[in-house]
């Protein structure tokens, strides 16, 4: 295995397109432990942070793009994008240890495509893009497009991911991630729930989406929670419609880590606790 | 904080200095076995079954033995077979001979360059397997028509005799009274089926070893363990070589809990480096580590308790099967001595059964067989304390057994402190506490014997004043600082003017595995009998400086003293300084079997909340009562109750051992075998109890296991008072809690 850390895009992009089994790799959070694991080595390991773009946190007045290799703990320790989304913050927080955090990143966390990463839903309900470099320049597409089933990407041969933009929320409108782990931390989640709400001065929903992880191959929308909480106030009804709707929108796997019917239920509980902390920080003027 | 401070006044016995090794642990200079590097040294790697039982057709390891870096490739045929001598089984389980019985029991081995180099070539070797049924449950490996894992196996302790093997290792029986009359005269009968998984110790250092065999025909073993002379006596046994051969040097140890008192690597480090003639290191992954090496065994346990109305315990009736793992073992055996150790009763029929099936086998961990007991016996007398309305203190404090009464297992109770620990906990800030809102409150009670068996000191004293302890007990939870502690006591001298070490198979006497919560009990007792020799000799140097009779000295405070008063007193300093001229150099040794180890008892109690929608639970506050005879140094008995509860919460809660239909397990990593992380816990809160043991100069009970026993049982009463549930199989993870909340509702 070699080992390869370019200082621009195009030098990390031309490497990755000469070698079918060359890989990318931000912190290596996932990488070093799937190879341990007997996964097979990559030609070479192309390390992403030595390119200025990939590391870097920008504040765009309207909007924050993140490079695709910038550690989680840059992300949680800025004050001003914790309070712009302290879903994606929170959920960011998430992965890992403390020590960890200073090695994920987002960009990893979407790439690895597993369907129980923290920050995807959160990213999701938050309508982000992902730029990509490709040999013919950058395409941007959907953070939700990107992952098409368990490990596996959309991105093509040559392909990787530069950075995330997300829009900074408009007025009165916050968001909120909640996972379920046995543990407290240092877990994987059994069942994840992001959520973004709008509400209007007298506190009805104008606006919601609603993306469940780790209980679908991908992440998972719930157009029918949106519906269900639009036009009217946050109300043990339209929670208990938006809890029946992420049970519903499941479509979850026996694992170690556990059941169908458990992470159906918990979907459900999680989806409506997440919608009503988000609107909890709405009516609190977006902070946390 | 203590709750009888009745006992003489020491003066060091009782503090709390920062612990000798403390330093070197902080700044990263302490060695363990993995840290060793040799001149020339080979790394090994081992080969193990992907299958849960299968036989072994044949192996060809040449292949391995042509790839690049390899240097010696060994299995199963290259060692003795033992057949039924002593370690026969264990020479079984550190290679697989004719049979694998699990899935990671090592069937090969090989040294190579590097670690890489032994892997590639270990993934080289051939072998054809005939793969057999496998048993992982009780259930299974009981049925007539399980797959036998040992041909020869007929169960004990059934008359007549089988005459055909299965997998039932023995049946064992405590009776006493007659339980049918018991039942009849009671007002509240109470019965359920519990089960339990295994759980590992989860030490967070891995096995590792190095072994560095000459042409001399002797080698020198550096290891982790909690026994250096049992890894020497039993390396030797599996090697068929003569126990002088080996000399083990014990290496920093990093955690144990009983799972480090036996061996797993060393005979094929040995053997391999005999091969090579190089140094040869093995360091197990976390992954080997679950899979090939001792759980504490899952159960199956039913128990029925007869009470009275006033809440005396009629009698109780338990079945109780333990796995052993896959070779036998007496976990059951010990299941029914400590079952209804916490109570007084008349009538009793205790029933207990060994079984093997197709998993790792159990090594000791803290009061093996114990807390599952406790967890069926505890959470039965919680109900019928329910049912009677009786508060559950009293409960346990009106049949709570005292001096002279006889203990379930045989014996009469020697001085005991339980009684002293359920009042520490009724009297305790948080026993008195309400309950907060959405939790509940649970209490139990557990029992350890504590054991005795063989130790050894040697304490010098150097030409400066300061004085060397060595004993053989490796250092699992802080002994080293109390060898010093009652040293200091004994001889007078600053507990930082003692270093405590722990000394090879060759330069200290032999010494028992640190196990029974027994290195401060017996190992103590070395050491104060030593000192004591040491004390004599001062005084006689002493008396000779001064012509007067050795009688006529005291030794006070570190001082020979005249007591009829005509000199000045001497120092011990003084004394060794002059030591050559006045009869050669200080040091005494003493080597004994420990009689008179002190029961354990402990009481606790904890709250729960229970999130009703998800299932999880959160440990709100959770206080530890135990009676540690005397506490040597208190913060390293504080120590070991928090840990033991903390590992009663984790197997309470969320740790099992997951496998698939093939037998392989599926969580054998930290990240989905959850032990409890930090933020998990609250503080746990302390009671040292201290009823002194009077078997030992200066009350020692053990203080190392009892505190892993209480807590699932305790647990279980806290999620019933908080949901109404009474959860019997372990663990109480979310989902179980969850779908138990739901068939509740149904």
């Amino acid at each position: 295995m070699k080992y390869a850390a370019p200082t621009s895009v195009e030098e990390a992009q031309s490497l990755l397109a000469g070698d079918a089994d060359a890989k990318v790799f931000a912190g290596a959070t996932d990488l070093v432990p799937q190879m341990r694991a007997g996964r097979p080595e990559p030609s070479i390991a192309i390390d992403l942070k030595k390119i200025d773009r990939l590391m870097a946190l920008g504040d765009n007045g309207g909007s924050w793009t993140i490079g695709a290799a910038t550690p989680t703990s840059s992300l949680t320790g800025n004050g001003a994008f914790s309070g712009d989304l302290p879903g994606l913050s929170y959920a960011a927080g998430l992965i890992g240890s403390d020590q960890i955090q200073n090695r994920s990143s987002l960009g990893g966390n979407l790439c690895n495509a597993s369907p129980a990463a923290d920050s995807v839903p959160a990213m999701v309900v938050n309508d982000a893009r992902a730029v990509i470099a490709g040999a013919d320049g950058t395409r941007t597409i959907p953070v939700a497009d990107v992952v098409t089933g368990p490990g596996s990407t959309c991105l093509g041969d040559g392909e990787f991911l530069v950075e995330i933009e997300v829009d900074k929320p408009t007025a009165n409108t916050s968001d909120a991630y909640l996972r379920m782990i046995p543990r407290t931390e240092m877990d994987i989640a059994v069942v994840g729930a992001a959520a973004r709400v709008t509400l209007d001065d007298s506190g009805n929903c104008t606006a919601a989406t609603i993306a469940l992880g780790a209980v679908a191959p991908t992440v998972v929308r719930v157009p029918d929670a949106e519906t269900a909480l639009v036009g009217g106030p946050i109300s043990d009804e339209s929670l208990a419609a938006v809890a029946a709707a992420a049970s519903a929108a499941c479509n979850p796997i026996d694992d170690k880590r556990g059941t169908i019917a458990y992470r159906r239920q918990v979907a459900g509980v999680l989806a409506k606790r997440a919608v009503l902390q988000a609107a909890e920080r709405v009516q609190n003027g977006g902070a946390a | 904080m203590t709750a009888t401070e009745e006992r003489p006044d020491y003066k060091y016995v009782g503090t709390r200095p920062i612990r000798h090794d403390g330093l070197d642990k902080v700044i990263g200079k302490a060695r363990y076995a993995a840290d060793l590097v040799l001149p020339g040294m080979l790394h090994g790697h081992i080969l193990r079954s992907p299958h849960a039982h299968a036989k072994i057709v044949s192996i060809d390891t040449s292949a391995a033995e042509a790839m690049p870096g390899v240097k010696s490739v060994v299995t199963g045929a290259d060692f003795p077979d033992l057949g039924a001598a002593p370690n026969g089984d264990l020479a079984k389980n550190v290679i697989a001979r004719d049979k694998v019985l699990y899935e990671g029991h090592a069937v090969a081995a090989v040294a190579a360059g590097t670690r890489r180099e032994a892997m590639d070539a270990a993934n080289a070797i051939v072998v054809n397997y005939e793969v057999l049924g496998h048993s992982l449950t009780i259930d299974q490996t009981m049925s007539p028509d399980a797959e036998i894992l040992h041909d020869g196996l007929i169960t004990r302790g059934i008359e007549p005799a089988p005459t055909e093997a299965s997998n039932i290792v023995a049946r064992t029986c405590f009776e006493r009274g007659d339980i049918d009359q018991a039942f009849a005269e009671s007002d509240v009968i109470v019965e359920r089926e519990f089960s339990t998984t295994p759980i590992h110790q989860g030490y967070i250092e891995p096995h590792a070893c190095v072994a560095d065999t000459g042409q001399d025909g002797k080698t020198v073993v550096w290891c982790s363990s909690q026994g250096h002379f049992r890894v020497r006596s039993a390396t030797a046994d599996v090697l068929g070589w003569d126990t002088s051969r080996v000399k083990v040097i014990p290496a920093e140890i990093g955690g144990g809990f009983g799972g480090k008192t036996t061996i797993y690597l060393e005979p094929l480090a040995v053997e391999m480096s005999a091969r090579s003639g190089r140094p040869v290191k093995i360091v197990m992954t976390r992954d080997e580590v679950f899979r090939a090496t001792g759980p504490t065994p899952g159960s199956k346990l039913k128990l029925k308790v007869g009470a009275k109305n006033d809440g005396t315990i009629t009698g109780v009736k338990a079945w109780m099967a333990y796995e052993n793992g896959a070779f036998p073992g007496n976990a059951a055996m010990l299941g029914c001595m400590t079952v209804v150790s916490p109570y007084t009763m008349e009538h009793m029929y205790l029933e207990g059964f060994d079984v093997v099936l197709n998993k790792p086998v159990n090594a000791a961990y803290r009061a093996p067989s114990a807390p599952m007991a406790a967890f069926a016996m505890d959470t039965l007398l919680d109900e019928v304390a329910e049912n009677i309305g009786m508060d559950p203190i009293e409960i346990r404090l009106h049949n709570c057994p005292s001096e002279g009464d006889p203990a379930p297992y045989g014996p009469k109770w020697p001085t005991i402190g339980l009684k002293e620990c359920l009042e520490a906990i009724r009297d305790s800030d948080h026993y008195k506490s309400p309950v907060p809102e959405n939790a509940g409150r649970g209490i139990a009670s557990g029992f350890w014997f504590n054991i005795g068996e063989a130790s050894s000191a040697t304490v010098n004293l150097n030409e400066n004043g300061t004085a060397t302890v060595v004993t053989g007990s490796p250092d699992i939870g802080g002994s080293r600082a109390s060898m010093a502690l009652m040293a200091a006591e004994e001889l007078g001298l600053d507990v930082y003017s003692i270093t405590p070490v722990v000394g090879d198979t060759e330069v200290v006497g032999f010494t028992d595995v640190t196990e029974g919560s027994r290195a401060t009990f017996a190992t103590g007792m070395a050491v104060v009998e030593a000192c004591r020799d040491l004390k004599m000799q001062l005084r006689q140097r002493a008396s000779t400086a001064w012509d007067c009779d050795v009688e006529e000295v005291e030794w006070v405070d570190g001082h020979a003293v005249h007591s009829p008063g005509d000199h000045e007193a001497l120092s011990l300093a003084a004394i060794t300084a002059a030591a050559k001229r006045t009869g050669g150099p200080l040091g005494a040794t003493a080597s004994l079997n420990a009689r008179g180890a002190g029961p354990a008892f402990s009481t606790h109690v904890v709250d729960i909340a229970v999130d009703k929608e998800t299932g999880q639970t959160q440990v709100l506050r959770y206080t530890t009562a135990q009676d540690a005879g005397t506490a040597i140094h208190p913060s390293y008995v504080e120590g070991q109750m928090q840990g033991g509860v903390v590992q009663g919460i984790g197997w309470a809660l969320n740790e099992e051992y997951i496998h698939d239909a093939d037998g392989r397990m599926e969580n054998s990593s930290f990240l989905d075998y959850r032990i409890p992380v930090a933020s998990d816990l609250p503080m746990i809160e302390t009671i040292i109890v201290e009823v002194p043991n009077p078997s030992h100069p200066y009350g020692v009970r053990g203080v190392g296991e009892v505190g892993i026993v209480p807590p699932l049982a305790a647990i279980a009463n806290a999620v019933h008072d908080a949901t109404g549930l009474r959860m019997s199989d372990l663990p109480m993870s979310p989902p179980r809690i969850l779908a138990a909340l739901g068939e509740a509702v149904e």
